[in-house]
């Protein structure tokens, strides 16, 4: 079968300036509209003795007809004899902005349009502003309402050059400049013989000549994962890796790499749920793969080829320029939630480099927040290592949203990864220590009255680990050592017990951990307590918390993280009590207990 | 890769990023057995690889074609779907509907539909389940809220569908603010919401009627020969309760002669829901119904 190809399109601009009357004439030129439709709201308004628009085409809801302005990005149908095109509407009205934005982030073309007798006003420049940020490279400017300017060339020339200049500054370069008077249908499909001046395409002819994004199937291989299946009905044993290749194409057999956790395998098989799985897939498919080992991929990670030469970075630190549209500013020292491929992680606000107005690009100069429809070049840090490229031939991995108050409240583009450091925890631990009101005895004195130092112990893995956490409690206490067990159920019974199963909440359960730890090592104790899911970045930041006194892992049977750095390695089948006993032995050897005790 | 490629992965995207963000809080998706939600049911088979992770919700007004109700228990049990469905049982048990004579046709709307999906998607109405051993449906022991809800629209429908988000946070009483709606951007949605919210999920929001004619044709798609002409000139174009739904002219009797009817205009100047009769009581009948929750 033969399908048409679809090609979408944005029309943006300031309110007022004829955005809804291209819309209807592009319908009614290529006889897109359904018979009578038209003569239907003319009549319309005849009875209601309102001057036709064919703005009233296109509010398609009462509440629209009602206040007189598009609401959403509404999607509408046409097609020209080469292919079928879907415009999404975007609103000139300021406050339905991220309306804007929603369409405009699907479409692949844009018509910007400026009434010729107002000129550019501020709208115009913010939706350029967007559509620069927001990707989109295939733009036109239609200067419209020629007829109310007498079509004179002098007038609409100063507009394209003064226009020019501005897109200039944001780097778009139009393909297009076109005189139109949308209302009477001049130059929009039916090439104007009012403006014989003109020799450039008409708006039909010009959006015929827009491009589909052809070329990503061509650029290095990028595979954000964004699920992992393991569904066990109808005796399925295969482990999927999910989600939807962003550029170039892989095959079966190649060997691939996952960022940021650095993890090497090869593709075993590609899976589509068809008849006959495809070879090879290539950007733009949803797909899923399996690879040769059994590793444990989290959502989030990039999938890529082992011989990729441009490899995107993976670090906790990078620069952006960020728009920002949240209703409460974006304030440091705040934690936000922030999608970024298809990692879901938090995200700090650690430094503001400069912000300007989206309307006019006018530096707004020193600010320790950014406010609503400003645009913010900063330095963000995320809680955990991510990858991501930074560049505009990759755009799709480059981008992310920021989530504020459970909305998607800002959008932006990585400029730059900065070193891998993980500053908000440093710096919170340097503020806490500095403030840390110790007592008067000293850990000295502690060590020595209670013969051993203080630890805390972490146990993670497959094994029964709660079991022999508490065995190891029991055998120290023998020992007359000073030992407590703190059980993870305990805690979320009751000190976590506000804390849900979110992301946030997660970071936060961690991080009430690692204080509680950081007290019962500094009261002497030597502490012990069991995770089971923990990564390593987990482990670190409990380290942190937990300093001075620090930490010692044990990894007993297998931990779904196979690159965890454990002091203590033991292996699934060992027995609690060698368990027990080999982690006394390393605690001697560390000194943490003395070799001989009486 | 093609139109129809392009919608199919873009939906798919969307229903692994529901489960991904929804299957620890209660996902299911609605299924009217007509051809958009069934597409959207297929959809959902190719993105979980030949599985259906979660509940498939349908809303039995009592009124439906049978055939309609045949088709939908012999897909639960060759897919094996965790099949369930709610009523309003008590405007049923008091004859308050409108081929009994009691109320007019939107109020019989809003009680067996919308009504009936408020309570069962909240979980306060008796929701029964399919026993797969007995091919039976019993009362559903899970009450819990489903606070993620996959629908089958399409903006193309009618006016008030066009202005719908793929993620779309709806209050506990199924209001929706329009003009409130957050920003959606590349392929970030809005996942999180607050207390007192669940959202809806519309992963083939941009399929026209042709796409989806398209799609059942390329894929085989099972569905109910009511769409077809059996002789009669006439076929239904779309598929209710049968008091209020009526087939249009038409002398299609395969999808190849659907898909050319569809693309030749002669249905250009019908709307889709033309053989609806709830649509045509009042104007904005249906952009009310919505708000209250309607599909």
């Amino acid at each position: 079968m033969n399908y048409r190809e679809q090609f979408n399109i944005v029309i943006s601009g300031h309110v007022d300036h004829g955005k809804s009357t291209v819309i209807g004439r592009l319908l009614a030129d290529t006889n897109s509209l359904p018979d009578g439709k038209l003569e239907s709201i003319r009549e319309y308004c005849k009875k209601n003795s309102k001057t036709f628009e064919y703005a009233f085409l296109l509010d398609a809801l009462k509440e629209e007809q009602s206040q007189g302005i598009t609401i959403d990005a509404a999607r509408i149908h046409f097609k020209t004899a080469k292919r079928d095109y879907l415009i999404l509407d975007a609103p000139g009205h300021i406050e339905f902005l991220r309306n804007m934005i929603t369409g405009a982030t699907r479409a692949e073309g844009t018509l910007i349009v400026i009434d010729i007798n107002e000129g550019i006003k501020e709208n115009s420049r913010r939706h350029g502003y967007l559509i620069s940020m927001l990707g989109i490279r295939q733009v036109s400017v239609l200067i419209n309402k020629m007829d109310l300017a007498g079509y004179s060339r002098d007038a609409y020339d100063k507009i394209v050059s003064e226009y020019q200049a501005f897109l200039k500054r944001i780097g778009i370069e139009p393909f297009s400049f076109i005189p139109v008077a949308a209302l009477n249908g001049e130059n929009i499909f039916r090439r104007s013989e009012k403006m014989p001046w003109y020799e450039g395409p008409t708006v039909v002819e010009q959006i015929d000549c827009f491009e589909p994004d052809r070329g990503k199937a061509d650029k290095p291989f990028r595979f954000p994962v964004q699920d992992v299946y393991k569904f066990t009905g109808m005796n399925d044993d295969r482990r999927i890796l999910a989600g939807m290749v962003a550029f170039g194409s892989i095959r079966q057999s190649e060997e691939v790499l996952f960022l940021p956790s650095n993890k090497k395998s090869r593709i075993r098989t590609i899976e589509t749920f068809s008849d006959k799985p495809p070879e090879c897939v290539s950007a733009g498919m949803s797909c899923g793969f399996t690879i040769d080992d059994p590793l444990y991929i989290k959502p989030g990670e990039m999938m890529l080829r082992v011989e990729e030469p441009s490899k995107p970075s993976a670090s906790r630190r990078f620069k952006a320029n960020l728009f920002w549209m949240g209703a409460f500013p974006m304030v440091k020292g705040k934690q936000y939630e922030i999608k970024i491929g298809t990692a879901y992680i938090l995200i700090n606000l650690t430094e503001i480099l400069g912000i300007m107005d989206a309307s006019d690009l006018e530096s707004i100069g020193n600010k320790s927040e950014v406010d609503r429809y400003e645009v913010a070049e900063c330095v963000l840090e995320t809680n955990r290592p991510v990858a991501f490229d930074h560049t505009p031939l990759l755009d799709s991995t480059s981008r992310f949203v920021i989530i504020d108050n459970y909305q998607i409240s800002g959008a932006g583009i990585i400029l730059q990864s900065l070193e891998d450091e993980n500053i908000s925890l440093v710096k919170y631990l340097a503020r806490r220590e500095n403030r840390w009101d110790a007592g008067s005895v000293t850990k000295f004195e502690r060590e020595t009255r209670y013969g051993h130092r203080a630890k805390l112990v972490l146990l993670t893995g497959s094994a029964n680990i709660e079991e022999t956490g508490k065995f190891l409690e029991r055998s120290l206490y023998d020992m007359k050592f000073f030992s407590f067990y703190i059980g993870m159920k305990s805690l979320s019974a009751g000190l976590d017990n506000d804390l849900d199963g979110s992301i946030e909440n997660r970071e936060e359960s961690i991080r009430r951990l690692g204080e509680i730890s950081r007290i019962l090592t500094d009261a002497g104790l030597i502490a012990i307590t069991c995770m089971r899911e923990m990564d390593d970045y987990d482990a670190e930041k409990i380290r942190e918390l937990n300093s001075p006194y620090e930490l010692l892992t044990i990894k007993y049977g297998r931990s779904p993280f196979d690159k965890f750095p454990a002091d203590l390695d033991l292996p699934e089948d060992t027995s609690p009590d060698t368990a027990v006993e080999k982690i006394v032995e390393l605690m001697r050897k560390k000194d943490i207990v003395p070799e001989y005790f009486l | 890769m093609d139109r129809i490629d392009r919608l199919e992965a873009e939906s798919i995207y969307i229903l692994r990023e529901a489960y991904r963000e929804f299957k620890n809080k209660n996902l299911c998706m609605l299924w009217s057995v007509g051809k958009d939600s069934t597409v959207l049911l297929w959809l959902a088979r190719k993105a979980f690889f030949g599985h259906v992770p979660f509940p498939m919700v349908h809303i039995d007004t009592h009124f439906k074609i049978p055939e309609m109700i045949a088709y939908r228990d012999r897909l639960a049990r060759e897919w094996k779907l965790d099949m369930i469905y709610g009523e309003n049982s008590d405007a049923l048990a008091k004859k308050m509907t409108y081929p009994e004579g009691a109320i007019d046709r939107l109020t019989c709307c809003k009680y067996l539909k919308s009504e009936a999906l408020r309570h069962t998607l909240a979980g306060d109405w008796i929701r029964y389940r399919m026993n797969h051993a007995t091919g039976n449906y019993e009362p559903d022991m899970n009450k819990d809220p489903y606070q993620g809800v996959i629908v089958g629209v399409r903006a193309d429908e009618e006016g008030s569908r066009s202005k719908e988000r793929y993620f779309s946070p709806r209050t506990d009483n199924n209001e929706w603010n329009i003009g409130e709606q957050p920003p959606e951007l590349w392929h970030y949605y809005n996942t999180s919401f607050p207390p007192g919210c669940h959202i809806r999920i519309h992963p083939i929001l941009d399929w026209t009627e042709l796409d989806i004619w398209e799609y059942i044709a390329r894929e085989n798609v099972p569905f109910i020969p009511l769409y077809l002409d059996q002789g009669e000139g006439k076929r239904y174009r779309s598929l209710g309760c049968w008091p209020c739904t009526k087939p249009i002219e038409s002398s299609a009797r395969n999808i190849g002669e659907i898909i050319e009817e569809l693309k030749s205009g002669k249905l250009k100047n019908v709307a889709e829901r033309s053989g609806r009769e709830q649509d045509k009581a009042d104007g904005g009948s249906l952009e009310t119904l919505r708000r209250e929750g309607y599909m």
